[in-house]
């Protein structure tokens, strides 16, 4: 038994120690956002957010969360109140499959927490670990700097940012 | 005992002949500027040539920073001593080596002086450009000088008083610079005096693998035992390598050639720059230089093929008990690495078993730390091995105690020291080599799917 923090809440977890971190927010957690692509840590489709970091989930075992704040993209808004981020993918219309959006989101938003103006090149470089099949690539660059400029205006909601700072209950 | 008046006139006499020694040291003339000579006014077999050449000693990996232009420079070469950019050499009149006549060429890759006579700091490594054949310095120079002319002045260095005068450079290279090019040994055949006078000029190889001394010049006693690049420990790669299984001519050239060995695995960070550039030149001159590394190298000791052996059989049949001393960093090693290290998932996609690891043999840390933070990143429109950097799901702890459990179980080396340390100092400066470096930081895996620029 371990206890996982996500999105702001304590989960008690009956897993091996060895088991991915992505594997648990699916099936124990049965939380979906993040996605299963190659389980190789190569396409970014898992990434989720540990202490503010873009993490991949498929190759980080539980071992290694001890005491640390998972955030995945349902711990960011919700369908009602989308956060900045998701608004922002919504309205460029950035997914078109929509298996990679995820993975993108959660990457774009640590980049955003730590860089709030970042630059065409900073976000490319940034998002390059993440493969997508389609080839929204434009729309997802212009989503990113879309996000920011609504993360700039508009306020985040407290929830959201209690959870992606960490401090939620 | 000598008239105050005559003393002070030796005295005077001394200065004015230590002024002239030290103004001849110092003093370097201008060449004078000449016009940019036309590109259709070089021999286009030349400037091939000196493609090839500017390959083999790594021009663009200092001259080209990440997402610049080609030979633009400005690429920051971080220093004991503080951080010198590189200059601009691209055909620009104004900023690059546009007015620059080949006699003007020919003096900076010699003597590392620039054109207008001031002196150039070492980290242009011409104290192997030296051994350069003037020939080859002419098909430099034609290369250099057919390329696109980048406007982009000259970025200043960052170095601290004195070291911020240039004539100091003199007085290193009077102490340092050995003169006169490089002389064939009769002794030896034709491909190993081919493959000597490219390790040792050119491809520049001593200039990261040799050890330096206080003054940032490279120990001759100590040729090729191990030296220090951008946080990167390069290797001992003679008889005092620390690698599990003996290197031998074959090896070597299939690693320079193609990045990685099976017995090896990839070349990462400096070395993955160069590995890069040899996949592009003439086969010939790669199985040259491999040549002349085996006989550095030399011929392995029983112990060493005992140990190669002993790894080999390890690799068939892995220990069953996980070390209760290092009983965190085993299960960190199991639960995140095995799944890719020890599958027999086919290389170099797989990732070699690591008690084949160069790595986790070195003398200490570093290397090992920067693959798991930042772990290996794909060529950019190749098929190539990746692997997930470790750096944003593993604290400094995690990291530490992993290392030291594969150094414990991969290695027959006594335990590093330092390690929570040197995993600190590879957060810090991998974050800075990924972002300037143009890179690649990885090598191709077949590199005969590229074309050649
Ligand atoms: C290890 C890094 C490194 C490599 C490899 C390197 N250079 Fe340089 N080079 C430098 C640096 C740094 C300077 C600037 C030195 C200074 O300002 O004193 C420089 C200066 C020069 C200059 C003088 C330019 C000027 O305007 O003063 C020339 C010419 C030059 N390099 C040519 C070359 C050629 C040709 C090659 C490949 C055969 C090469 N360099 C490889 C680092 C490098
Ligand atoms: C810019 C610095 C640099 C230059 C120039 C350079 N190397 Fe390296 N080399 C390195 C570094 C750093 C490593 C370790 C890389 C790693 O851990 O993957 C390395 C690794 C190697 C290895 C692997 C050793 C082992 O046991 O795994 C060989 C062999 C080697 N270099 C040969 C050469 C030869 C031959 C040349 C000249 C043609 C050369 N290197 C030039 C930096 C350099
Ligand atoms: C998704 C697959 C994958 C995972 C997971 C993975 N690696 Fe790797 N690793 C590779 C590949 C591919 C290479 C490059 C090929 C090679 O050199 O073996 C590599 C190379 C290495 C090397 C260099 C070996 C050498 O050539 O000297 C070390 C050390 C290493 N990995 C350590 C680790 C550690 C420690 C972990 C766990 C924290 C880990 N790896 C997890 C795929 C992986």
């Amino acid at each position: 038994m371990m206890t996982l923090k996500v999105n702001g809440h304590d989960h008690q977890i009956d897993a091996d120690p060895d088991t991915p971190l992505l594997y648990v927010l699916r099936d124990d957690i049965k939380l979906n956002a993040a996605k299963f692509g190659c389980g190789l840590g190569q396409c970014g489709a898992c990434t989720v957010i540990v202490d503010g970091k873009a993490v991949l989930s498929c190759v980080t075992p539980l071992l290694l969360l001890e005491g640390k704040q998972v955030t995945t993209l349902e711990g960011l808004g919700t369908i009602d109140a989308p956060a900045p981020i998701q608004r922002a993918f919504m309205e460029e219309q950035a997914a078109q499959c929509g298996y990679c959006i995820a993975g993108m989101m959660m990457r774009a938003q640590a980049l955003l927490q730590k860089n709030p103006k970042p630059t065409d090149a900073q976000i490319r470089a940034e998002l390059e670990p993440h493969l997508c099949r389609c080839g929204t690539h434009m729309r997802i660059l212009r989503a990113v700097h879309r996000a920011a400029r609504l993360m700039d205006t508009a306020e985040l909601s407290s929830t959201t940012q209690a959870i992606v700072h960490g401090s939620a209950p | 005992m000598p008239k105050p008046r005559t003393t002070a006139g030796i005295i005077a006499a001394l200065l004015i002949g230590g002024a002239v020694a030290v103004f001849a040291v110092v003093w370097r003339p201008a060449i004078s500027a000449t016009e940019p000579p036309a590109p259709q006014s070089f021999d286009a077999n030349l400037v091939k040539r000196g493609r090839d050449l500017a390959a083999i000693g790594n021009c663009n990996d200092c001259h080209t920073v990440r997402g610049g232009k080609a030979f633009a420079g400005g690429l920051p070469v971080p220093t004991p001593f503080g951080t010198i950019y590189s200059s601009n050499i691209t055909p620009d009149p104004e900023t690059g080596i546009g007015r620059w006549s080949e006699a003007a060429f020919l003096r900076a890759m010699r003597s590392g002086v620039d054109r207008a006579g001031r002196h150039l700091y070492p980290t242009f490594p011409y104290d192997h450009f030296i051994n350069v054949s003037d020939e080859d310095d002419r098909a430099l120079y034609a290369f250099l000088m057919t390329r696109p002319a980048v406007h982009a002045p000259a970025h200043a260095n960052d170095l601290a008083f004195p070291l911020n005068q240039r004539f100091v450079v003199a007085g290193w290279k009077l102490l340092f610079l050995r003169h006169g090019t490089y002389q064939q040994d009769a002794a030896q055949g034709a491909e190993w005096n081919r493959g000597a006078y490219l390790v040792e000029g050119l491809a520049h190889c001593g200039a990261c693998h040799t050890p330096r001394n206080a003054l940032g010049a490279e120990r001759a006693s100590a040729s090729f035992s191990g030296g220090d690049v951008d946080n990167w420990h390069a290797y001992a790669i003679n008889a005092r390598s620390p690698a599990p299984v003996p290197w031998d001519t074959d090896a070597l050239f299939r690693y320079l050639r193609q990045g990685w060995h099976p017995d090896h695995g990839v070349a990462r960070g400096p070395m993955a720059e160069v590995v890069s550039n040899l996949s592009s030149v003439p086969e010939s001159d790669v199985h040259a230089i491999a040549a002349y590394m085996a006989s550095v190298f030399g011929p392995p000791t029983q112990d060493h093929l005992r140990q190669a052996s002993d790894v080999r059989a390890q690799i068939k049949s892995p220990p069953l008990e996980l070390s209760p001393t290092h009983a965190a960093g085993a299960s960190i090693y199991s639960a995140a690495c095995a799944s890719c290290h020890e599958t027999g998932r086919p290389l170099p996609y797989g990732g070699v078993n690591l008690g084949l690891s160069t790595a986790l043999s070195a003398p200490d840390p570093r290397n090992a730390a920067n693959i798991v933070l930042s772990g290996i990143r794909p060529v950019e429109g190749e098929r190539s091995p990746i692997m997930p950097g470790f750096a944003s799901s593993m604290t400094d702890q995690q990291v530490a105690a992993l290392l030291d459990y594969l150094r414990s179980r991969f290695s027959n080396q006594p335990p590093w020291n330092g390690v929570e340390k040197a995993v600190q100092d590879a957060r810090l400066t991998q974050t800075v080599f990924v972002q300037t470096s143009a890179g690649p930081q990885n090598a191709p895996a077949d590199p005969t799917q590229r074309d050649k620029p």
